[in-house]
């Protein structure tokens, strides 16, 4: 437990100072500020713009600003379809790779658009170099970045006054050149450096020392790798994901990879509070999504390092906690905090097989992404966390018969409504698809373990489909047009939903007339209003889901053994 | 038609330029690492990834973990096995049942797990320093090389955490069975 403790207060601490400067330079790109970089950065955006012939100065009401979203996205879904569906006769294809199918290709393309990153196939068999790097590298950046022009379009709707919440070609374009490249590539060389591939060969046979022939895959691996956790996106190259050496081979490139896709989303409060102009209240949410983070990353600990309850009373080791599914380099602790990560960033990669967790640590990734919103993914796990701030005012008001207000604004009938649209889709896109997969054999037969875990694998693959998660249950077998056409509509309402409607309520707040602040307004940025919050996010993230845990993972826990 | 002239530039940015750029970086700074940490053994050949495990079922050699897919690096990944899975449970007791026969004297409580535990890519190209020493003496009685002089390239190979903190200590199986069959050679000649 010592030697956890230090490695998990290590990363904490590093995160810390990275999200601070970063939040910062993220307010500032977004806020199109002057900044010292311009020079270097506009010089390339201007050029973007010219060949777009878009005119990224014009503002744009909260439903334009959608209509420019869906539309990049739509175009950039059918060039993703085109490019898998007939990638066997393209060019960077060493390997021999086949077209992709039709429904693993509708799965594919949605998956990494709404930066799920769910995976029906294995990268080495199932995707060319070309769809590796054309196709999901690229969606790896335009999907994140649509996220967190979401988030900056948000922030703005509910900081500023007038009809309009920003452009969303400018804030597109800023973050990728501003933002995520620069990153990407200075991430790509450490990784690199540190034993990741970054090769377009093919792949290479070796003869072992047993004179065997073993031939290994490999490609452009750490340019995806980087992105892939930046932009919480999630799906590996190969088929074991980060767990697989080439993806991550030391316990260094594992806290890079933490580092990597935990700094955007905690950057956001940061962010956000100097927008805002209330660094404070960035601070109390900030502070409210790691409480919840750090109760969750001590249970997974905890669960894992006692070793799995099956085994230890069959007379097994358990000095080593629960190996099956791990990786020796990373042990219990930098699994059991990547796991908490990539689900509370709701990014999805994992290092250790998340199907293989005892049933109480395989519950942590399964309730941080009913949350979705601990931190959350890029941008929009910022956004939900504000609904929950939104709806933690509503009710907080309602109790003391005040008008419930944020950031001066009243919330009203409208937005109360959209937020309800934004906050049920979640929940009704998870338990819906869920049931239906229990009564269809189609479903029935992916399972892989019998028995409660049966039970939460298919709640886990629903789940990570509506969070745009995409790690798995991965035992399950879900390369089917079954799954691959229900976890594709269940990712798209996953996204778009919650976007759409969160949107609308920025639209409409920053419609609103601000109302003066007096001694009867409950504020948003002390730490009352952090338990609040909390417990808003417990309540009714745990409530909701709190029937189908306990015939999943936890009937699992009391019946083991 | 804007739109469309946008998102193919961030096509063109994202998914070509930048990879294509980071794969020719990558080769001019770290050729050997970018193209898998492939190693050679005396004449040149290649002999395997120095950070891709792989199969070894002799008794002169130290063993690596369960691999459901054999070490086959075409591929990764494992069963997935849930930790009520009846399977699991039982091809680790027959791991186990298999070390203890090459340990006598042990008990099932003393194998080391990760040694008949399924590592989660099935490609893990370490294992603890106990397991490693577990199969001193089986090694030991197929090599004819001595269990002290086992133990000292043991620890000469044990990799500690990485800055005294993070991960967890291992042995890299490929190279340590490497250097054995080096002492092996010399022993002969």
């Amino acid at each position: 437990m010592g030697s956890a403790l230090i490695q998990y207060t290590v990363i904490i601490i590093l995160l810390i100072l990275i999200a601070i400067p970063l939040g910062r330079y993220i307010a500032s790109i977004f806020s199109n500020e002057n900044h010292r970089t311009d020079r270097f950065f506009l010089p390339m955006e201007k050029v973007i713009f010219r060949l777009s012939g878009i005119d990224n100065r014009l503002e744009m009401t909260w439903w334009e600003y959608v209509k420019a979203l869906l539309l990049v996205n739509g175009i950039l879904l059918g060039f993703a379809y085109l490019i898998l569906r007939f990638q066997g006769g393209l060019p960077l294809n060493p390997n021999g790779i086949t077209n992709m199918d039709p429904t693993s290709v509708f799965n594919t393309a949605i998956s990494f658009m709404t930066n799920t990153d769910l995976q029906h196939y294995s990268g080495e068999s199932g995707l060319s170099n070309l769809s590796q790097i054309i196709v999901i590298t690229m969606m790896m950046f335009t999907s994140s970045v649509t996220g967190l022009s979401v988030a900056m379009a948000f922030i703005r709707g509910i900081t500023r006054k007038g009809k309009t919440i920003g452009n969303f070609f400018q804030d597109f374009v800023r973050g990728h050149i501003r933002l995520m490249l620069p990153l990407a590539i200075l991430l790509t060389l450490m990784l690199v450096a540190a034993g990741v591939p970054q090769t377009l060969d093919a792949n290479t046979t070796v003869q072992t020392l047993e004179g065997a022939k073993q031939v290994i895959a490999r490609g452009p691996v750490a340019s995806l790798e980087s992105i892939k956790h930046l932009g919480t996106n999630g799906g590996g190259f190969f088929g074991a994901n980060s767990a697989h050496p080439f993806e991550n081979p030391t316990a260094l490139t594992n806290i890079l990879e933490i580092l990597a896709m935990w700094s955007i989303p905690a950057a956001m409060p940061i962010a956000y509070g100097r927008i805002a102009k209330n660094p404070k209240q960035g601070w109390v949410i900030f502070g409210g999504m790691m409480a919840i983070f750090l109760m969750m990353l001590l249970t997974v600990h905890l669960a894992e390092s006692a070793g799995n309850p099956a085994l230890v009373e069959r007379g097994f080791d358990s000095s080593q906690g629960s190996m099956e599914g791990k990786e020796t380099r990373f042990g219990i602790s930098m699994s059991a905090i990547f796991t908490a990560v990539t689900t509370a960033a709701t990014t999805g990669t994992v290092n250790n097989m998340h199907d293989t967790l005892t049933p109480i640590g395989g519950m942590v990734p399964l309730m941080l992404m009913m949350f979705n919103t601990v931190f959350g993914g890029e941008g929009v796990g910022f956004v939900n966390m504000m609904m929950y701030a939104l709806l933690g005012v509503f009710i907080a008001g309602l109790m003391v018969g005040r008008t419930p207000e944020f950031l001066g604004k009243k919330i009203e009938s409208r937005e109360m409504k959209f937020i309800v649209l934004a906050l049920l889709s979640h929940p009704l896109a998870i338990l819906i698809p869920t049931a239906i997969a229990f009564l269809t054999p189609l479903g029935m037969g992916a399972i892989s373990n019998e028995g409660f875990h049966g039970i939460t694998q298919v709640l886990y693959e629903f789940t990570s489909s509506s969070a745009n998660n995409g790690s798995g249950f991965e035992g399950l077998g879900d390369a089917t047009p079954f799954w691959n056409i229900s976890t594709g509509v269940v990712m798209l309402i996953g996204r778009y939903i919650s976007i759409i409607a969160l949107l609308a309520v920025a639209g409409s707040l920053a419609n609103k007339q601000p109302v003066p602040e007096t001694i009867g307004t409950l504020r948003t940025d002390n730490a009352t209003f952090g338990v609040v919050l909390t417990g808003t996010v417990l309540l009714i993230g745990a409530l909701t889901f709190l029937p189908v845990l306990v015939l999943g993972p936890i009937a699992e826990f009391l019946s083991i053994g | 038609m804007k739109a469309i002239r946008i998102s193919l530039l961030m096509v063109v940015i994202c998914g070509l330029v930048y990879p294509l750029l980071m794969t020719g970086l990558s080769q001019l700074l770290f050729p050997y690492q970018a193209q898998g940490s492939i190693m050679k053994d005396s004449k040149g050949k290649a002999l395997g990834s120095e950070i891709i495990g792989q199969k070894f079922t002799s008794d002169r050699y130290f063993h690596g973990r369960v691999s459901s897919i054999d070490y086959d690096a075409s591929g990764s990944g494992s069963e997935n096995y849930a930790p009520s899975n009846k399977q699991m449970i039982e091809r680790t007791e027959k791991e186990a049942t298999k070390r203890l026969k090459e340990n006598p004297g042990a008990t099932k409580g003393d194998v080391p797990l990760d040694l008949i535990t399924n590592s989660g890519s099935g490609l893990d190209p370490q294992i603890s320093p106990e397991a490693a020493r577990f199969q001193i003496p089986r090694v030991a009685r197929a090599t004819k090389v001595s269990e002290e002089k086992l133990s000292s390239l043991v620890s000469f190979y044990t990799e500690k955490k990485e800055l005294g903190v993070f991960g967890e200590p291992r042995v890299n199986v490929l190279k340590l069975n490497q250097a054995l069959d080096a002492i092996v050679q010399k022993n002969k000649g």
